[in-house]
């Protein structure tokens, strides 16, 4: 069976042609990070005068000639592998990511059904929910620096809001979408009304409750990087991990192009796994979508 | 005409499921625009008797249906089952219950459920089975209806004329007095109506209910009924009731016989004449 999928896949033009694409974006992102060695001879020189003419350095071509190529950002990648701060980094953010969703899940579940549910809740809740709602959870980081005694539950509260609002709406919404005919359906085959809200309100509800998740899981990620830029990471010493936002941060102050890069797809890694995670995961909770 | 529907024919007389609806009057939003949509309607359905409600999409049969599975409200009138006051004018909204199963047009199987789930679902709601009973005659009764092999499937995975005797079965579960069909065979292809019609009589004859089913399809409605109502549109009442006389049980070659015929041309003037008042009125589809 898994032999014969991997021998689908092989044969597909679809996976060859993805191959393809990284391979033609790679090569490319090599030659313009090295742009500045194959334009120094004289032939360039014409469209050098006109880089200058435009405002833009003339030794090499501009964005990407500043870029580090992949292939050095590969070799510094090797020796960040064996470093201790930069798993430290990973560990961090995860932990914060992880803690800030969770949270959001414990409270912006029931908080969501409620909402759905009851009309006083709906009615108490809803409007201060809405007016805070519009506020980007990144204005909230000197506020929260400020209300949180750590700066590590303040980086993860900033995480929380991120997911909190997307998870909130997603719930409330998935619970109002269920159709009138299984309430009447379940009522008229004899169901109390904890039954209706575990048979009917709670599975009714998951594929948005799974849907609001995978969004926002990827929210958190996004926040939680600029959150650590911004704050510091919790820590001040340069390479000690305070988290991959900080690992970016501290990269570019540091000066060190080629590891910003490494950042900057760690983080990429990171969400790609999260989501994947979470779509798994959500795959095993409503089993009946696999068909649809 | 006699308008006393003859005993269904085969098996155990049936005791119970009958309903007599007196006068009953539908005005939504009374204070307001006031629409009218069932006007002092009246009608006697037998116990074990499939009644069928004709009337052009909209006219307020749904209405009715409604009124007697407790779902929505009367203005004004009574609706019994077996002598028992369902709603009145004091006790507008009768209390939904397992006694009257409705079957909706868009089908309401519980997605998440699997089949069999969805089956067991009214009888351990209940109380009235163990989940080990209710899943074996759940087993059984679905096997009777030619659903083996499709219990542990979920109802996206089957034909949308197999989801439909799902929830028949999942209806006749609950050992209802009365089935309430609100258009169930509208969304699927006349080859497939044709096979799903005779696994309704199919399934009729083996646990005789009363079955109060509503339709647009004359021919449907000839070829199933005991008794056939022709509604007014809007607002909606009898217009004309009609006893079938061709006896249970019936197959498919009921359709091309003479009776048949007869029949269809004694009503389709009728139908026809609500049909064009309901597309002049403007009435909409749905």
């Amino acid at each position: 069976m898994a032999a014969s999928r991997l021998n689908r896949i092989l044969t597909s033009s679809v996976f060859w042609r993805g191959v393809a694409s990284i391979v033609v974006f790679l090569v490319l992102w090599e030659l313009g990070a090295r742009s500045k060695q194959w334009m120094a001879p004289e032939f360039f020189d014409p469209f050098k005068s006109l880089l200058g003419a435009m405002g833009f350095k003339k030794d090499y071509l501009p964005w990407i000639g500043v870029v580090p190529a992949p292939s050095a950002v590969l070799a510094s990648w090797t020796e960040v592998l064996t470093s201790a701060g930069y798993w430290t980094s990973w560990y961090k953010s995860f932990f914060r990511v992880m803690g800030g969703f969770i949270a959001a899940m414990i409270v912006g579940i029931p908080f969501g059904l409620a909402l759905a549910v009851s009309r006083t809740a709906y009615g108490t809740f809803f409007p201060t929910f809405e007016v805070l709602r519009p506020i980007p959870p990144l204005a909230w980081v000197p506020a929260s620096i400020i209300f949180w005694p750590t700066q590590e539950l303040s980086i993860t509260f900033v995480t929380f809001l991120g997911a909190f609002y997307t998870i909130v709406i997603n719930v409330l919404g998935g619970a109002r979408s269920i159709d009138q005919r299984y309430f009447q359906a379940a009522q008229s085959m004899g169901s109390s009304r904890w039954d209706i809200f575990r048979r009917v309100i709670l599975p009714g509800t998951l594929p948005s409750i799974v849907i609001g998740s995978a969004v926002g899981m990827g929210i958190t990620w996004e926040v939680v990087v600029a959150a650590e830029m911004i704050s510091g990471g919790g820590s001040q010493a340069a390479g000690t991990g305070g988290g991959l936002g900080f690992f970016i941060w501290n990269s570019y102050v540091g000066g060190s192009y080629e590891q910003i890069v490494v950042g900057m797809i760690s983080i990429g890694i990171a969400g790609y796994f999260s989501s994947e995670l979470l779509r798994t995961l959500g795959k095993y909770a409503t089993p009946w979508l696999k068909v649809r | 005409m006699d308008l006393r529907a003859p005993e269904p024919r085969g098996g155990p007389a049936v005791t119970r499921g009958r309903i007599l609806i007196d006068d009953v009057v539908k005005i939504y939003d009374p204070e307001g625009a006031a629409v009218m949509a069932v006007d002092h309607c009246s009608l006697d359905i037998a116990a074990g008797e499939i009644c069928m409600i004709v009337g052009p999409s909209g006219c307020g049969k749904t209405t009715l249906l409604n009124a007697i599975a407790g779902f929505h409200d009367i203005t004004s009138g009574t609706i019994l089952l077996d002598g028992e006051v369902l709603c009145s004018k004091d006790k507008p909204k009768a209390e939904p219950g397992p006694d009257r199963i409705v079957v909706f047009q868009n089908g309401a199987l519980f997605p998440w459920k699997t089949n069999l789930d969805n089956v067991v679902f009214g009888p351990v709601m209940q109380g009235k089975l163990g989940r080990r009973e209710a899943v074996d005659k759940g087993r059984a009764m679905m096997a009777d209806a030619g659903l083996a092999g499709v219990e542990l499937n979920y109802p996206g995975e089957v034909s949308s004329g197999m989801r439909r005797r799902v929830e028949i079965v999942r209806a006749l579960m609950n050992d209802p007095k009365v089935l309430l069909l609100d258009e169930p065979y509208r969304a699927l292809d006349s080859l497939t109506k044709s096979v799903m019609h005779e696994a309704l009589l199919e399934i009729y004859y083996r646990n005789k209910v009363t079955i109060f089913f509503i339709t647009h399809d004359l021919e449907e409605a000839i070829f199933l009924g005991h008794k056939v109502a022709i509604m007014t549109t809007r607002p909606c009442k009898p217009k004309k009731v009609l006893t079938v006389d061709i006896p249970h049980p019936r197959d498919y070659g009921v359709l091309t016989s003479k009776r048949f015929r007869e029949l269809i041309e004694e009503t389709n003037d009728a139908v026809h004449e609500e049909a064009l008042k309901a597309f002049q009125a403007g009435e909409k589809e749905g």
